[in-house]
């Protein structure tokens, strides 16, 4: 057998990116689409990827992962996670600040970048917008904007003081840079650990308000408004936020919103057998907050779905909720559980290709990953792009088992789920790196 | 408040509608008995219908008179092993659940993870199955932690009783609670205490008055007598009421007690934790008692023969006179002496599980054994 190497036909599937939705083959060589139609012709020697009953689509890009390195790799490494994203559909992620010692520096995004050259999907970082992600002194953003940080956030943590917010988003400003905000006022959340209303007051855990995320959504509108700088919301839990985000960008202000996977699912009522798989920060909300979530993503008030990725050892979860740490892990399940949430009946409704645009271009965008800012993620599937594909079976019916997953922890709230649509194969520049659902390494 | 008008509102299932006392109308066929006799565990106190708590109360009128014998004790959980796990320090409940345990012939073992492994750093499941790797049959769980009884009785085969966890319940108090007001009501009413049923709930007005926020005890009496048809008022400032009591069987919430006091034939005081009079959740200690302790002069306006309870430990001169406490209308000292009998009938209905005796043939029985 003749070996073309870097030669790739996606043979079959329906191509779906920005620019609308087409039958095509797409060839893949050395690391770039060479061609987007009808009946290629497959070259000798080309891998051969069948894409029946699939889409094929920009690569998944997501917002917001926790790869635990450095510092919590019992959790996760850089490998782990990205394998995880790959067989997601991702082809890139933005590594989270909140490791041990954090992303406040360049040698620190330095070493994380560096072992994201060897992963399974590109690994972006967002770097600390504070020094230790302490809310008080300026990280070095300049420093870490050089090494190609776009998108900074203090994520786990958010800014508690308005005065050092201020100063953050007039600096970023000047670096054209992003600040994502993790939406929680500490005076109102602190010690609380799940939604604070009927069920934790009937369940007697000490609850976070609505208003803790909300008070500083409404604050750091305003600190948009003020400095011109860009604020990226994470993970919006409340349908007050999302109302208020929706205001500001109709006032044409520099703002976008990311929602979850799980906060578009799941309410507290998870929580009425205290099960700390479903602790998470900010915790689920209600049946409202859940249906205003996913009515702002049909109304495209919602920039990007984004997993919160975020994974824990066993034994840190097999705890009272009061000791177990928040979050869940995403990766895997995000495609699905997004399709199922937004998609057609019984979700929002949302047709397929504009699920994807939360998934792939649009926060492409955000993340200043995609073509308009020198990026190579979130498409279009067109001649001349980089390959950074996923082809997706959005009928590929599969059940969630966790000692299957690819991360190195188990805290899915899927576990045991039947979910519905699946990345059959993910191309990172031309390489399969995903093969019918089997990570390639 | 976000929590909108949900239909499915509780954490366990909505306590039953008040049942009518002495009816034993047909349950609706899928709803399995709700009573302790059968069950693995007592984690709340939605766990029990109405006759499951007179089920508890009868047993306790029986094994509660061991207590008045001259060797008080008898041999229902002879070669049983109960473990009380106390990962927070709670001497008085301690020493109620292991001294109702040692006078059925219970063998206990006390686990103070206050002062052991779980300080070492071993976790709270390492520790629990450790423990019942020994051979036990039942954990009587405290921990600062709502949840953590419920975790305790996913990870073992043995029966768990809920003897508080965090904020949630503390269902052996609310049940002793019960026992209590249904003695005195018997009482009042010439009714001998093994015929009386839980009747005397039907409509009895109590009044909660304290921290409901940080309250297991509260949180477990307003399902115990929501069960039993008693109209409840919470009565306290609003920092001390719980975020949304919605869904909770109670008639009102209050944060004026004057009011409310004459209308009472129960007022139950809740423990005032001191640390909140410190400008965070009151602004001092002084001005909570000025509008919610039970003064002599407030314990004035209640009707004859109203019943004061406290779960104690109680500050006296914070949320109860001393002078109160000690009156005669105060109930405090025989929800401590109830205590007993009652976590006696606790652990003989779910460690004897359907051979356990139904409370007329246990009481024939143990007349038998005492005579």
């Amino acid at each position: 057998m003749t070996s073309a190497p870097g030669t790739v036909v996606v043979r079959g599937g329906t191509v779906v990116d920005a620019t609308g939705t087409r039958r095509a083959d797409v060839l893949v060589a050395d690391g770039v689409v060479a061609a987007v139609k009808e009946g290629l012709e497959v070259p000798a020697g080309a891998t051969v990827l069948d894409a029946a009953d699939c889409l094929v689509s920009p690569g998944l890009v997501d917002l917001h992962a926790h790869l635990r390195q450095p510092g919590a790799e019992e959790a996760e490494c850089v490998e782990t996670g990205s394998r995880a994203a790959a067989l997601g559909g991702y082809t890139a992620v933005v590594a989270m600040p909140n490791t041990d010692p954090p992303i406040d520096s360049a040698s620190v995004a330095t070493e994380v970048l560096a072992l994201g050259e060897a992963a399974l999907c590109r690994v972006a970082v967002a770097g600390a917008i504070t020094v230790g992600r302490a809310g008080t002194r300026l990280a070095p953003m300049a420093e870490l904007a050089a090494l190609g940080v776009r998108l900074f956030t203090d994520d786990g943590a958010g800014v508690q003081d308005a005065g050092v917010m201020r100063r953050a988003l007039e600096y970023a400003r000047g670096l054209g840079v992003t600040l994502g905000q993790h939406c929680e006022v500490d005076a109102l959340a602190a010690g609380g650990h799940m939604h604070e209303g009927a069920r934790s007051s009937r369940l007697g855990v000490p609850g976070i308000p609505a208003e803790a995320e909300e008070l500083m959504v409404a604050r750091d509108i305003a600190l948009a408004r003020m400095t011109g700088g860009r604020v990226h919301f994470l993970h919006l839990s409340t349908a007050r936020s999302l109302a208020m985000v929706a205001a500001a960008k109709a006032e044409g202000l520099a703002v976008t919103a990311e929602v979850t996977p799980h906060h578009l699912t799941f309410t507290d009522e998870r929580l009425t057998g205290y099960d700390a798989l479903f602790k998470v920060n900010p915790p689920l909300r209600t049946d409202e907050d859940v249906a205003a979530l996913r009515a702002g993503c049909a109304a495209g008030q919602v920039d990007a779905v984004a997993t919160d990725h975020a994974p824990h050892p066993p034994e840190a979860k097999d705890a009272p909720l009061a000791e177990a740490p928040p979050g869940m892990l995403g990766l895997e399940t995000a495609l699905a559980a997004t399709l199922a949430a937004l998609g057609p009946a019984p979700g929002a409704g949302m047709r397929i290709e504009d699920v994807l645009a939360l998934l792939s271009w649009r926060p492409a965008a955000v993340a200043g990953l995609d073509a308009a800012h020198g990026g190579d993620q979130g498409g279009p599937v067109a001649p001349g792009m980089a390959a950074n594909l996923c082809v997706l079976d959005p009928a590929l019916a599969w059940e969630v088992d966790p000692a299957r997953l690819a991360s190195r922890s188990r805290n899915t709230p899927w576990a045991g789920s039947k979910l519905t649509g699946r990345a059959r194969h993910t191309i990172l520049r031309g390489e399969p790196v995903v093969f019918d659902g089997a990570a390639q390494r | 408040m976000s929590a909108g008008p949900l239909a499915e509102l509780s954490a366990t299932p909505a306590p039953s509608a008040p049942a009518r006392a002495g009816t034993a109308g047909p349950s609706p066929a899928p709803t399995p008995p709700r009573g302790l006799a059968g069950a693995r565990h007592l984690l709340s106190m939605a766990d029990l219908d109405a006759g499951g708590i007179e089920e508890v109360l009868r047993v306790a009128d029986h094994l509660g008179e061991v207590v008045h014998r001259s060797i008080p004790r008898v041999q229902a959980l002879r070669g049983r092993t109960v473990v009380s796990l106390f990962a927070e320090e709670s001497t008085r409940t301690r020493m109620s659940f292991e001294t109702a345990a040692r006078r059925m012939s219970a063998d206990v073992l006390t686990f103070n993870a206050a002062t052991s492994s779980v300080k070492k750093g071993e976790s709270l499941r390492d520790t629990v199955e450790t423990v019942a790797a020994m051979g036990v049959d039942a954990f009587v769980v405290r921990h600062p932690a709502a949840g953590a009884p419920a975790l305790v009785s996913r990870w073992v085969d043995a029966h768990v009783v809920n003897a508080g966890d965090g904020w949630h319940e503390h269902p052996t108090q609310a049940l002793l609670d019960c026992y209590t007001i249904r003695q005195v009501r018997a009482e009042a009413d010439g009714v001998p205490l093994p015929s009386a049923g839980v009747g005397c709930f039907a409509g009895l007005r109590v009044g909660i008055v304290g921290d409901v926020r940080h309250s297991r005890v509260a949180r477990s009496l307003v399902l115990a007598l929501g069960t039993l048809g008693a109209q409840v008022t919470l009565i306290a400032p609003g920092t001390l009421l719980p975020p949304s009591p919605a869904g909770w069987p109670v008639a009102a919430v209050s944060s004026d007690l004057d009011p409310v006091l004459p209308e009472l034939d129960v007022v139950y005081l809740l423990r005032l934790q001191l640390e909140r009079g410190t400008g965070e959740y009151l602004p001092s200690a002084r001005e909570y008692t000025a509008g919610f302790g039970l003064t002599a002069r407030r314990a004035a306006c209640l009707r004859p023969g109203a019943v004061i309870m406290h779960a104690g430990p109680m500050n006296r001169g914070v949320e109860i006179a001393a002078e109160v406490a000690d009156a005669a209308g105060s109930a405090v000292l025989r929800q401590v002496t109830n205590g007993v009998a009652v976590r006696m009938a606790v652990l003989y209905l779910l460690l004897t599980g359907e051979e356990a005796l139904g409370a007329d043939e246990l009481g024939r029985s143990l007349g038998v054994a005492g005579a």
